[in-house]
């Protein structure tokens, strides 16, 4: 089955990143093909290649990033969400006049057109988070 | 047409529970993650309201009972205690899934 996975919530907020984590991991395990994985909200938090918890903490980014490589898995960031709260890729640093980015480069950033064909794409829409 | 409905609030800390239960109709399912597991605790505001849901289908995800110190005789009669492994089977068996927050 084609699984659509929607996450509106920080790394480190509560607990959504981790659920959600562990919920396309099984299903990978299981056989089931994971369309894309889409951050929203407080969620593109999760594509920041800077983050450094500490040495005994999961790193949420990574974790995500290793799964990414695995599975090839479509890694995408809201881009008016990643805007306001600055994650920012080379793209959007040359239309906004920044001089840094911090996207992860197994994550991307576009519009909410790809959480839609998701949705449609997907047989089921799984959302975690606030 | 069956639903799963995710619930990850604590029914103590916010009213998703009870407007999940609003809008649960028979023959689905409600999955009690995250601090939603604390909806699944017996002898609690909630239990009579999980009793009395009927045709529904309660499961609590195992791990994050075990993650808040909630072991599983704590639990009420008839919800089902799952892994994540049910968790894709349930997102599997049902037309959709529906989460409340």
């Amino acid at each position: 089955m084609k699984f659509a996975i929607q996450i509106n919530e920080g790394p480190y907020q509560h607990q959504a990143s981790d659920s959600a984590y562990l919920f396309t991991k099984t299903a990978l395990e299981k056989g089931h093909e994971i369309f894309r994985v889409f951050f929203y909200h407080d969620g593109v938090g999760n594509g920041t290649r800077l983050t450094t918890p500490p040495q005994d903490d999961r790193h949420v980014v990574n974790r995500w990033a290793e799964l990414a490589e695995k599975h090839e898995l479509d890694l995408v960031v809201c881009v008016a969400a990643a805007q306001r709260r600055g994650l920012v890729d080379d793209g959007e640093a040359e239309r906004n006049g920044k001089d840094a980015t911090n996207i992860h480069p197994k994550f991307r950033i576009s519009g909410l057109g790809q959480l839609i064909e998701a949705a449609i794409q997907a047989d089921r829409l799984v959302v975690f988070g606030d | 047409m069956s639903e799963l409905h995710t619930v990850n609030k604590s029914p103590f800390e916010k009213n998703s529970f009870d407007s999940c239960l609003g809008h649960v109709l028979e023959g689905s399912a409600v999955l009690l993650y995250e601090d939603g597991v604390y909806a699944a605790l017996k002898g609690t505001a909630t239990e009579g309201k999980v009793k009395a849901a009927q045709g529904v289908k309660f499961y609590a995800l195992g791990p994050d009972l075990k993650a808040r110190g909630l072991a599983q005789d704590r639990v009420s009669d008839g919800i089902e205690i799952i892994d994540y492994a049910g968790f894709v089977d349930l997102a599997t068996e049902h037309d959709k899934v529906v989460a409340w927050v």
